[in-house]
């Protein structure tokens, strides 16, 4: 190619392809309305080489000639695309609009999560007068993988937290000349506390994401409005037998996961030369009935929140990929930020009660 | 627009999953610049072959050329080369749902090509323009029907100006009047660009539109039962089943 700007004269080498294109588009900005264009040698013309062309007439004007009849004919069909592009769909980007956006968004979520709520509960009061309508077997399955699955992963986190509370605890403690106390922190802490939430978090990050992700799956291949139009409710068929799964399993792993937080203090202070008959009498004469009962009951109401919220996530999936992942991460967001703040209210109710 | 080379040459070919052979030594050209129809019932290997025939399955036995080149043995910088000369329209369009319909024909250019951002985004309004789509370049492919979103992937298989445009049930879904409108785009695009298109497809009346050739596979032949122009097929062919499909003859459901 071939461009003196002084005398607005243009000559196309034989090829016009992506990579000549890319070196010459620049010029386009220095063509003006009488610039000649001679196109005698342009044998091949490609995509991008056509863009050129059509560039130089209808955005700058200029006037080509020499033409190949088979690659004006290929520039033929364009002949009616307006020269600039039309305008975009209107997307309300300001400030305002996403505020408001936002805000709508918000409000919409509580609304239908107040509606999940009261449709989860006359289900579930339906499926309790009449358990038959239960889905047992899909129960049990999901139960196996939200609970057996999650064994080694919750097992693990708690013993190395025990681990690590009772290494922490110990060097301060030790200045007082009490380091036995450490066996009553580590097992309050854990029993009331940190056992319940990280095995709730476990499973938020396991099953809660995955019953999201599943759900909004099924939500965006319409087999949730497949569902519906056979006249089954998702609810009973997809939402009980999951948020009954969290029901049963969390407990279960709540203890067990306490229990080897336990250990894991316990073996700390073995290695420190502490005999066991004498943690454990700490141990008991520390944990009364109402502390395993706090964890405990925590423990049911985290897993069904953590269920209840993934399932929920899972029905809100908008269309497509994107919005799958979307409801994996909201559902886990959820979860967590759920957990947190019933635990809070847990927190409260707890002291007032004297528990 | 058929000229003499062929583009594809499929050399016994053996697709199978497992021990389980679907089609047993078939062998067939797409000739350059031709309409070439795959048709068949359902599970013959339609799509399947088509897999193997885009490289996106390695076959079990034969080979595969695109333009002289084995596809299943191509690696690297011969297979990225390779893999440019054609374009595959999936059956539900496959459009990346996070990027509007400029920018989904856009992806491949900005991979592949230096052009500069408005260079790109002109090639892609004249390819968006060509199957009539140039006002809603701006949309999100949620935003579109169905039958724009597969006018708008077919935009993007041709982003890299491919010599061969491979379509998975192109009126799958459509109503006949949106499915003329794509066949008309087919011939056009064949016609004005020189495009070869591989289709594979099982509606009639868009066969006789649009096929220069076609070849109908067969389940339980594992294998090709006929080649030819489509009117040749329903007119000439022997074979009850070939009869049965131009004819749309029901056949009894297997137990």
């Amino acid at each position: 190619m071939n461009f003196d700007p002084k005398s607005q004269s243009l000559i196309l080498g034989e090829r016009l392809d992506a990579t000549e294109v890319s070196l010459s588009w620049k010029l386009l900005g220095q063509v003006s309305k009488s610039c000649r264009v001679d196109a005698s040698k342009l044998r091949v013309a490609d995509g991008a080489g056509l863009a050129f062309l059509w560039s130089l007439s209808r955005q700058r004007g200029a006037e080509i000639t020499g033409l190949r009849p088979e690659i004006a004919a290929l520039l033929k069909p364009f002949d009616d695309m307006p020269a600039e592009p039309g305008d975009a769909p209107e997307r309300d980007q300001s400030l305002f609009g996403q505020i408001g956006r936002m805000s709508w968004g918000l409000l919409k979520d509580i609304r239908e999560q107040i509606s999940f709520i009261g449709e989860f509960t006359a289900t579930a009061l339906l499926c309790l007068a009449r358990p038959r309508l239960v889905r047992w077997g899909d129960m049990w399955v999901i139960a196996q993988k939200a609970g057996v699955d999650a064994l080694v992963v919750a097992g693990m986190v708690s013993f190395l937290t025990g681990m690590i509370m009772a290494f922490q605890a110990a060097v301060p403690l030790k200045q007082f000349g009490v380091d036995i106390f450490v066996v009553n922190l580590v097992a309050l802490a854990l029993l009331r506390e940190m056992g319940p939430i990280m095995t709730a978090v476990v499973l938020a990050g396991r099953s809660g994401s995955a019953f999201a992700a599943e759900i909004g799956t099924m939500t965006v291949n319409e087999e949730i409005s497949a569902l519906e139009t056979m006249g089954l409710d998702p609810m009973r068929f997809l939402v009980v037998p999951r948020v009954l799964a969290g029901f049963i399993v969390t407990p279960v792993l709540t203890i067990y996961a306490s229990v080897l937080g336990v250990a894991g203090g316990f073996l700390v202070m073995m290695a420190q030369g502490f005999p066991f008959a004498a943690l454990w009498i700490q141990l008991v004469s520390a944990v009364g009935v109402s502390d395993v009962m706090t964890g405990m009951i925590k423990s049911f109401v985290f897993g069904i929140l953590v269920a209840g919220v993934g399932c929920l996530r899972g029905l809100q999936t908008g269309n497509g990929a994107t919005a799958v992942g979307e409801s994996t991460t909201r559902a886990v967001v959820s979860g967590i930020f759920l957990i947190v703040l019933v635990d809070a209210v847990f927190a409260g109710i707890f002291y007032v009660l004297k528990w | 627009m058929v000229t003499g080379s062929n583009i594809i040459e499929v050399r016994g070919l053996t697709a199978a999953y497992g021990d389980f052979v679907l089609l047993d030594k078939i062998s067939f050209d797409v000739r350059r610049g031709e309409v070439f129809v795959i048709i068949g019932g359902s599970g013959c290997g339609k799509s399947t072959l088509m897999k193997h025939l885009i490289g996106l399955l390695p076959p079990a036995a034969g080979e595969i050329l695109i333009d002289g080149q084995n596809i299943s043995t191509a690696t690297g910088a011969e297979k990225e080369a390779l893999i440019k000369k054609f374009g595959v329209m999936y059956q539900s369009g496959a459009l990346f749902g996070s990027l509007t319909l400029e920018e989904n024909v856009m992806l491949a250019m900005e991979e592949f090509t230096d052009l500069p951002a408005d260079a790109r985004q002109l090639v892609a309004r004249m390819k968006l323009s060509l199957v009539g789509l140039e006002r809603f370049a701006a949309h999100f492919p949620a935003e579109v029907s169905g039958g724009m979103q597969k006018r708008a992937a077919i935009a993007r298989a041709m982003a890299l100006d491919p010599a061969v445009l491979f379509l998975d049930e192109p009126s799958a879904g459509l109503d006949p009047v949106t499915s003329a409108g794509l066949d008309a785009l087919i011939l056009s695009l064949n016609h004005n660009l020189g495009v070869t298109f591989v289709i594979v497809s099982h509606e009639l009346a868009s066969i006789y539109a649009v096929a220069d050739r076609v070849i109908m596979l067969d389940s339980t032949k594992k294998g090709i039962l006929a080649e030819g122009s489509p009117a040749d097929l329903r007119d000439h062919d022997s074979d009850p089943g070939v009869h049965a499909f131009f004819h749309r003859e029901a056949r009894e459901v297997p137990a």
